[in-house]
This record gives C-alpha cells, sequence and structure tokens, in this order.
C-alpha cells in the first residue's frame, strides 16, 4: 500500500526534532477527536513582520504514524526558514492532503513531505497528516502572527466525530 | 430439527447473508468485503429494505393526523411496529417510544429530569434534581450514556459520580456502598460494553441501585441486537437501544420506560402530536408514549425497525448470539497465539457481546485499521466514543472488530490474516514482543 512509505515509517519511528524545548513564543495542544490522537508544539520566532524567522519548533506527539511523520516533517520544512515561506509550506501540504489524490505534491517545497501524498486517498486519514500543521500555525497566530490569508481553506469533515 | 442454539450450517449461513444486498460488494481495488464493525451499525436485510420501500409506495401519510384511508394505514403499521419491537424485549407498546437514535432517547430521560427540576407546577419528586443529589454512572459508558448526564449534573446543580472500571475491563465494584447510596437519583449503566464486550450485572446493579431509590436507565444498544433481552429480567426502569446496530434503518431508537413513570415525566421536545389540548397560554399532553414523540415521527423507519425484529425472531436471537459468540471464541484464539496482539477486556470463555478490542503495541489502532482496510477488513479504530474507558485501561485508542449474524469464521480468519501483515508493514521486533 502507497500509504506507508519507507519514509514515512522512518519518521515516524524516529522523529526529527522532537521533545520540548525551551525558550519559545507560544505553546498550543492540539487533538484529533477521532481518535484522541494528541500534539503538543512549541514555536519560537526571531524578527518580526516580514523578517520573521522560525528558529525553532519543538513537540510530543503522542498518535499515528501518519500524524507523528508529519510533525517530524514540519519541523524538518520549516526551523529556519521565514515565517511567510512556512505558510507556504503549510498551504501546500495542505492543498496536496486535501486533493483526493489529485496533486501530488512538490518535493522542492514539502521535502520529505511528499511521501504523505498518499494519504489524500484516505480523507479520514488527512485529519492525522495535519494535526501537527494546524497546531503550528495556531501557534504562530498566537505569536502575532498574520495567518488569515494562508488558513482561510478548511480541511475536510470527515473523520472528525465520535 | 435444529435446536435454538444450533450453530449454522455453511449453506443456512450462504443463504443468510444473501439477504444482505451489501455484502456481496467489494472494496478497494476489488477485495471482498469483510464487514467487522456491526458494533457501529449493522447492514439491513432485504426484508427491512422492503418494508420501508413499501410504506412509501403503499401507506405514505403522516400518522396520528388524517381521517383518509392512508393516515389510517400509516398509523396501523406505525402503531404494529411499536406492539412488535415492545414484544421483542417482553414490554408492552405503551412503554415504547420511539426517538431519532438511542442517544435522544437517553437524552430524552436526562431532560425529563431538568424539566422537572425548575421551579413552578406540578412535578413528581423522583425527578426533580438538585444540589446534594447524585447521578451515579460508570466509567465504561459510551458518551452517550455519559455526557447527557455530564451536562444534567452542570444544568441541576446534583453532582456525577462513577464506578471505576479495573485494569480487566469490568466495573469494581469494591466501592458500590460509598457509590450508590440515598442520594443517588439517577443510575445509568450499560449493558453490554460497545468496546470490551463486557456484559454487566445489571439485574443484581438495578436491584441494588432500586433498594436505595434511584431510577436506572440501561444503555442496551450492544445487548439487544446480540442477546435475549427481557425489561422484566433486566430490572431497569428505562432501557435505550437503537435500530440500526439491529438490522434496522438509520434514524429510528427506542426508549422504553416502565409506563408509570413515563405517565409521571415531563416531556422533552414539544410540539405538534404530543398534546391533549392547546390554548394560547398553555396546553397539556397527550399520555405516553405519545406525549414524547413531538412532530410527525419516523414511521417508515420504525416500520422498518419492526421488520428488522421479525427477522431477528424468524433466525432466532439465541442463535444469533451462539453464533456471534463462536466468532468471538475464534477470533480470542487466534489473537492469543500472537503475543504482539493485547486484548482488551474480558477473558475467553466469559460471557461477552459481539465486540473484541485489541491493541498492538507499538502500533497505532489507525494504522492497524489500516492496513486491515487495505485487505478489505472494515474494524473500527480509536476510542469508539468511550474516551474515558480508554483512559481507564491505559490505551490511547484500540481496534475494534465486532460482528453481526452475517459474518462467518472465514472473515474471522481473514481479519486474523491480514492483521499478520502489521508487524511486516511496521517493521515490528517479534521475537522482542514475545519475551
Amino acid at each position: 500500500m502507497d500509504l506507508y512509505q519507507e519514509l514515512i515509517l522512518e519518521h515516524s519511528k524516529r522523529p526529527h526534532h522532537a521533545g520540548l524545548r525551551e525558550p519559545f513564543d507560544a505553546e498550543v495542544h492540539h487533538i484529533n477527536p477521532t481518535c484522541g490522537d494528541e500534539v503538543t508544539l512549541r514555536v519560537e520566532l526571531t524578527g518580526t513582520g516580514d523578517d520573521a524567522v522560525v528558529r525553532d519548533v519543538s513537540y510530543a506527539a503522542q498518535g499515528c504514524s501518519i500524524s507523528v511523520a508529519s510533525a517530524s516533517v514540519l519541523a524538518d520544512e520549516v526551523i529556519g526558514h521565514s515565517v511567510g515561506e512556512a505558510l507556504e509550506t503549510f498551504a501546500a501540504m495542505r492543498d496536496m492532503l486535501t486533493s483526493r489524490g489529485k496533486v501530488p505534491g512538490d518535493e522542492t517545497v514539502l521535502g520529505d513531505g511528499v511521501a504523505l501524498s498518499g494519504v489524500s486517498k484516505y480523507p479520514a486519514r488527512v485529519k492525522c497528516a495535519l494535526l501537527g500543521w494546524t497546531a503550528f500555525t495556531d501557534a504562530l497566530a498566537r505569536s502575532g502572527v498574520d495567518i488569515s490569508t494562508t488558513t482561510t481553506d478548511s480541511t475536510p469533515r470527515q473523520g472528525v466525530s465520535s | 430439527m435444529t435446536s435454538a442454539t444450533a450453530s449454522f450450517t455453511d449453506q443456512e449461513l450462504t443463504a443468510l447473508r444473501g439477504e444482505f444486498p451489501i455484502l456481496t460488494r467489494t472494496v478497494r481495488d476489488g477485495r471482498p468485503l469483510v464487514y467487522l464493525d456491526s458494533g457501529a451499525t449493522s447492514h439491513k436485510p432485504v426484508a427491512v429494505l422492503d418494508a420501508e420501500r413499501a410504506f412509501y409506495e403503499q401507506h405514505n401519510a403522516a400518522v396520528h393526523r388524517g381521517a383518509h384511508q392512508l393516515a389510517e394505514e400509516a398509523t396501523d403499521d406505525f402503531e404494529a411496529a411499536r406492539a412488535t419491537i415492545a414484544s421483542f424485549v417482553g414490554a408492552s407498546a405503551d412503554e415504547v417510544v420511539f426517538t431519532k437514535n438511542a442517544t435522544e432517547a437517553i437524552n430524552l430521560v436526562a431532560y425529563a429530569f431538568s424539566n422537572a427540576s425548575p421551579t413552578g407546577g406540578p412535578k413528581d419528586e423522583r425527578f426533580v434534581l438538585g444540589p446534594g443529589d447524585e447521578i451515579l454512572v460508570t466509567e465504561m459508558e459510551h458518551h452517550a450514556n455519559l455526557v447527557p448526564w455530564q451536562e444534567l449534573a452542570r444544568r441541576t446543580g446534583a453532582t456525577l459520580r462513577w464506578i471505576p472500571v479495573d485494569a480487566a475491563g469490568a466495573l469494581d465494584l469494591s466501592g458500590l456502598d460509598d457509590l450508590l447510596t440515598e442520594r443517588t437519583k439517577i443510575f445509568a449503566v450499560t449493558h453490554v460494553s460497545n468496546v470490551l464486550g463486557t456484559v454487566n450485572p445489571v439485574t443484581e446493579l438495578a436491584a441494588r441501585a432500586h433498594a436505595v431509590g434511584a431510577l436506572v436507565v440501561v444503555d442496551a444498544c450492544q445487548s439487544v441486537p446480540h442477546l435475549p433481552v427481557d425489561v422484566a429480567t433486566l430490572g431497569a426502569d428505562f432501557i435505550a437501544f437503537s435500530g440500526h446496530k439491529m438490522y434496522g434503518p438509520m434514524g429510528v431508537g427506542v426508549l422504553w420506560g416502565r409506563a408509570e413513570l413515563l405517565e409521571a415525566m415531563p416531556p422533552f421536545l414539544t410540539g405538534g402530536s404530543m398534546i391533549e389540548l392547546v390554548t394560547m397560554e398553555r396546553s397539556t399532553y397527550a399520555p405516553a408514549p405519545q406525549k414524547f414523540e413531538a412532530g410527525v415521527p419516523n414511521a417508515a423507519q420504525a416500520v422498518g425497525l419492526a421488520a428488522a425484529v421479525r427477522w431477528i425472531e424468524a433466525v432466532g436471537i439465541e442463535r444469533v448470539h451462539a453464533h456471534e459468540a463462536a466468532l468471538v471464541a475464534r477470533l480470542l484464539a487466534a489473537l492469543a497465539e500472537r503475543p504482539w496482539v493485547r486484548t482488551v477486556g474480558p477473558a475467553a470463555g466469559q460471557l461477552r457481546g459481539g465486540a473484541v478490542a485489541f491493541v498492538v503495541d507499538g502500533v497505532h489502532a489507525h494504522d492497524v485499521g489500516q492496513v486491515l482496510d487495505d485487505a478489505g477488513v472494515a474494524v473500527r479504530v480509536g476510542h469508539h466514543c468511550a474516551w474515558p474507558l480508554h483512559r481507564a485501561v491505559g490505551v490511547a485508542a484500540t481496534t475494534r472488530a465486532s460482528f453481526a449474524v452475517y459474518n462467518t469464521p472465514a472473515e474471522v480468519d481473514a481479519l486474523v490474516e491480514a492483521l499478520d501483515r502489521v508487524p511486516v508493514v511496521f517493521g515490528l521486533d517479534l521475537e522482542r514482543a514475545a519475551s
């Protein structure tokens, strides 16, 4: 099955940048109500406005391989990047995941994240893959970043209740 | 002649499965569907689909209103359905209230309590709750038999307490004397756990609750489709169950309540149909069960559910139970041979319902379910609307296989075969798991 590519399993077993670190500008706790998966995520920024850069993303994730791998990819792809780039990466990830298999994803933007493209064929799992990313955008907002233009699109409602 | 509990011959099982059109479809690139999620919702036999269709094709009318022939026929069908369903659980027809689902049935009781609790108007003290009163539930409950009681406690100032669950997934009754006291006004408990399959000693618990004057509400969603249930034997005051888990349509549930209590209870939803006399200032209400069925009811679904009950009765509920118990035993035995799988819930050999929950240590339930789904095996993963229960037994999420009468031993084997792929896909160290 194309969902569990080796790269995903590697990330889920040895998630990059895992653990909660200080200092941080904001900490958020997000839950997937379907399965009880949880992520606590911190962001640390430097600079302000257009110069803001993601200095660190640290997290404690408890969940399925998809959600843990996705948090690992997130940390890889946004740490050291400008907030603007990070939000573009988020948008690209979201577009791929919610495309029902139509958007393959661009490796130059998403890095290892393209290995998550198989998730888009399983609507019930999209929320797993987006858990860390939505936590990240929430943490940015709580750090004072305007995320309104990036996060207007909604994720599918499927698999959200229980 | 076959006895009531004789297992099905292959031929019988094939014929029985043939009554469920959906079981012939394929999933995920042409794999045969192995549906082991009947605890969430069961499939529907043709007899049920036909009954619902026949209602619309031949008798469709708003019941309990209108004097034309269709209205008479629709009302007769609806009331006959009530009688059929009542008889199935040993009740009389006027004690059966049709709801949208079991969740609404439980909310109906909870709101009767809070509607009786504000000041003003005549009321029955048994339904009045306030500070100092207690509602007792268990840690095993489906959210549907927990959240309405949390909310009732919040609205009235009553205190919510609960019976804990032990590590084996049984109710820990050691502290019952402290939990069930004269302060307890309501005791809400599930008959059979929707996750673990645990069968609770409801008859004994109901007697204990009645001894302190509490009213007993039983969630029977996972028992009525799988075990013979008789309301007199159970000894509860109210039971709730859903139609769609017992081969009936979605959109119909049942509340059974003792007639005398239904008569004394204030209504939940109000409006048309449930009234006796209406003036601009106030209204009086119809006798139960009409008092609790405001608006045009779900007659077609009730008729479909009655067809489902007749279908179960034709098969025999004892045979249903015996067949499902054999499937559960087959699965438990196979899981026991796999040290990397941990079953949560009662040990093999104990009385249990049609659900088996398990965990593969090191692999999240969502990932287990995905591998099974890839093989066409449909199970449920997550906390199954019983989040506190999962916390109590120390797991975040489980994989649950739940059976119905149409499942086969071969389907149990298909599940186990698919499950054996899990350690391969996720690279589990089986020798370490076994040690």
